[in-house]
């Protein structure tokens, strides 16, 4: 049959722009570990840098979840509540009255086991008003980051929950496996998984097959409605993970533990090229994304920066460093 | 044997029934065409030949099997597929990895394999003869490259039989040509076709046999040669069922109402001249790719046109904008009207007065009794079914709500009325309203710009343009027929009027 092939002129590949802008901020960490050297002789040590990554886990995997649910073009934003709802939920329950639980006497061992439980129950609670009733995503999960909240102030009575005997809540908070914080190991290890199931596996890439054309993804016989489904629930239980790590690494659970957390995994996972329209965008980059931001921070508390300008100064690097992307990648952000 | 065979399928879809009784059968390795206007039932069809809806009754065979379960997707595409009109390509994953959507671990293990992905990719482009870079983003490629992918994606499930849904309306001439000179080669592979084209000729260049459907119903299916292009374009038409005849009204007077002058749109259309006098109705026709909806977005201010100008009785219209239309004079019912026409949850009385509400109170209030009031009239006028001018626009049938947006183009007693297909998918009593509200608008002076494919809505005009591939290719005076009107849309040049 070849022999009839009349050419059509082929597209050529403009230098592999997505593989670039996979790596579009490795430039940018550079600078900023240049920057955080000149700013602070602390900033370049081993022990401070795994601080940087200690400090991110949690915003990291609240950043993979997000990261996974836009690729396949949806949108969450009850993440954040999550965060500190599924641990409290996991506390009052286990909690006696007298330290503001319900004193319902569940065994101290049921604690990470419920927190992650809750993370799954969001999520398919999320799936269901998304998928199945068809809801604006984005307006729905909006409704549930406030009721959720809402939800954790009743049951705490806006009090923050800590207990001098939950092993099993605080461990992957505070616990070191092989003289690193267990946090930055989970947070490693699950952004290898991610990025090696939605880069080598069949499932993985009907992802990208979804958010990027779901008809036709339906059409090449992926069964969308469950794919999605089960990217919803698994960003949930991320969710609830680092809020399990949060416990551990603060020792309690504020009222507003997560508050606010949304902008910055939006941030994270927009600047590492995930777009917001679904189908495109690697988990590498999303990682790549909470560590700047990580680092960031980290410069900014070094160089003493007034505290009370550190919100506008974070605020004002992370729109510059989008447009900067917008720029440097030449296309439009979407 | 045939490569299918598809007998007694009916299937409803509601009250309307889109399939009544059809047989289709594509002998193995022949190009067989599928023709029929709008409605005639090709796309629902299509969906049951490719196992995407279930006929209600009647059976469909492959090569002598019967067809699988519609839960197996896999089977079906070893057996047929289609190239829909609407890309079936992720735009954003490379062109070799749309060749393998789904089952990217070729060989079977868990793990994908890009190299291994990226070069069986190559090798199956080159093997078809498709000059397209397997590491290509999807997004960057053309229209034609991208049907070319879609067909090789077909043919390395083993699909002997392919669908082509209107391949062409998208593509230009040279690139329609490379298609065809692939469809023979492929042909004389072994491949069949069925073809779906609006264009007459593509089907006596490429097809074998040619199927008609006309009103969700079989016509005939005969060998293209034993038939004449006049016994095609007859069969896809049927007898002339037209509501009414000519029009009966009074000549229209010299005054010149919409002057259109070298109008050009991108690549819908350019060049074109218009004349419309007062209580003149003019049609235009063409075929969906023609740019005829284009140009009567381009007159009432949807779209900004490139060159040219509009002008209403005689004095230009600023380009791009609806409010300049709107008190310029030119009411309009736009293409559709869920989108552009009416806003659902508001009244009737109010949908219908939307561009007179400053005349209806003083201070940008709105008097509620005045309003009420014209409203009532409309709604007399054009015979609209409903409780009162309080109902909910989105509680009406779709005639209704047609008639509710032609009340809102009238409501503004307009000199210019443009139409864009102004009775698309209403029952044929609505039809008879709203082209009477047409005619007395006429009557009374207005002129009108009906822009169609339907002949219903063009037997009144004074005159008839056809509009082919963005420019003016033919000009009817009442009293055509439905055969030289409907060849010279489809672009048969024989009978177009020059």
């Amino acid at each position: 049959m070849s022999d009839v092939s009349t050419p059509v002129a082929a597209a050529r590949p403009r230098l592999q722009v997505a593989k670039l802008r996979d790596l579009a901020l490795l430039p940018a960490i550079l600078v900023l570990l240049v920057v955080g050297f000149i700013a602070s002789p602390i900033f370049l040590t081993g022990g401070n840098l795994l601080n940087v990554v200690q400090q991110q886990s949690e915003l990291g995997l609240v950043v993979l979840g997000e990261a996974l649910v836009l690729i396949v073009g949806k949108m969450d934003l009850s993440l954040e509540s999550t965060l500190g709802f599924a641990p409290a939920l996991a506390m009052v329950l286990v909690l006696p009255s007298s330290e503001h639980g319900l004193g319902l006497g569940l065994p101290e061992w049921t604690a990470l086991p419920v927190c992650l439980l809750a993370g799954v129950l969001i999520g398919a609670v999320n799936a269901f008003l998304v998928l199945r009733l068809q809801l604006s995503g984005f307006i729905i999960t909006l409704g549930m980051l406030i009721t959720i909240r809402g939800v954790q102030q009743g049951l705490t009575v806006g009090q923050s929950l800590s207990s001098t005997n939950m092993p099993s809540l605080y461990y992957l908070g505070n616990a070191t496996w092989f003289g690193v914080h267990a946090s930055i190991w989970i947070f490693l290890a699950l952004f290898v998984i991610a990025i090696v199931f939605v880069g080598y596996f069949r499932h993985g890439r009907s992802l990208y097959a979804i958010g990027g054309n779901e008809a036709a993804a339906k059409a090449a016989g992926i069964r969308t409605t469950r794919v999605t489904t089960v990217v919803l629930i698994v960003a949930s239980v991320l969710a609830a993970l680092a809020g399990a790590m949060m416990v551990g690494h603060y020792g309690n659970v504020t009222a507003s533990q997560g508050s606010g957390w949304i902008f910055n995994a939006f941030a994270a996972a927009v600047l590492g090229g995930v777009s917001l329209n679904g189908g495109k965008g690697t988990l590498f980059g999303a990682m790549c994304g909470v560590l700047m931001l990580g680092l960031v921070q980290n410069i900014l508390t070094l160089a003493h920066v007034n505290p009370y300008w550190l919100g506008a100064v974070n605020g004002a690097i992370i729109i510059g460093a989008l447009v900067l992307a917008r720029l440097t990648t030449g296309k439009a952000q979407d | 044997m045939n490569a299918v065979e598809a007998s007694n399928i009916t299937k409803r879809f509601g009250q309307t029934v889109a399939l009544n009784d059809v047989h289709i059968t594509v002998a193995d390795g022949e190009t067989h065409a599928l023709v029929g206007r709008n409605g005639a039932g090709k796309s629902t069809l299509v969906s049951m030949l490719t196992g995407l809806n279930r006929p209600d009754s009647g059976q469909i065979t492959f090569r002598g099997e019967p067809a699988p379960p519609l839960s197996d997707r896999e089977a079906w595409r070893t057996k047929v597929a289609c190239v829909y009109q609407k890309s079936t390509i992720i735009p954003t994953l490379t062109v070799a990895e749309n060749l393998f959507i789904n089952r990217q671990n070729l060989d079977g293990g868990p793990v994908i394999s890009w190299s291994r992905l990226r070069r069986t990719a190559g090798e199956k482009l080159s093997e078809y003869g498709v000059d397209v870079d397997p590491n290509a983003e999807a997004a960057t490629l053309t229209v034609e490259q991208r049907q070319l992918v879609e067909i090789a994606r077909a043919l390395s499930f083993g699909a002997k039989f392919i669908i082509l849904d209107e391949p062409t309306a998208q593509l230009d001439g040279p690139a329609i040509e490379r298609l065809f000179e692939r469809m023979r080669s492929l042909r004389d592979a072994g491949v069949t076709f069925l073809f779906i084209s609006h264009h007459l000729q593509e089907i006596f260049e490429i097809c074998q046999t040619v199927t008609v459907f006309r009103d969700a119903r079989h016509i005939v299916t005969s060998p293209v040669a034993d038939l004449s292009r006049n016994q095609l374009v007859e069969a896809m038409t049927g007898e002339a069922v037209g509501l009414g005849t000519g029009p009966t009204r009074p000549e229209p007077a010299q005054e010149s109402i919409l002057d259109v002058r070298s109008l050009a749109l991108d690549k819908h259309f350019s060049g074109i001249d218009l004349s419309i006098r007062k209580g003149e109705v003019v049609g235009i026709a063409g075929s969906g790719s023609s740019g005829k909806v284009e140009l009567g977005e381009v007159i009432v201010g949807l779209r900004k046109p490139d060159a040219g100008t509009v002008a209403v009785s005689g004095k230009a219209l600023k380009p791009g904008s609806v409010p300049a239309a709107l008190a310029g004079g030119v009411g309009f019912v736009p293409e559709d009207r869920h989108k552009e026409g009416f806003v659902p949850g508001m009244s009737i009385a109010e949908n219908a007065t939307f561009p007179i509400t400053g005349r209806l109170g003083r201070f940008g209030s709105i008097s509620g009794r005045r309003r009420a009031a014209v409203a009532e009239k409309m709604i007399g006028d054009l015979a609209i079914k409903t409780s009162g001018p309080d109902q909910d626009v989105a509680d009406l049938s779709g005639g209704n709500q047609q008639k509710v947006v032609m009340a809102r183009a009238l409501s503004s007693d307009p000199s210019l009325l443009v139409l864009m297909d102004p009775t698309a998918g209403v029952d044929v009593k609505s039809k008879e309203n709203l082209l009477d509200a047409v005619d007395r608008a006429a009557t009374a002076g207005t002129a009108v710009l009906v822009i169609s494919d339907e002949l219903d809505d063009l037997r009144p005009c004074d005159r008839v343009l056809v509009m082919f591939h963005g420019s003016v290719a033919g000009e009817f005076p009442a009293g055509w027929t439905d055969n030289e009107l409907v060849s010279a849309i489809e672009g048969i040049g024989e009978s177009s009027g020059e």
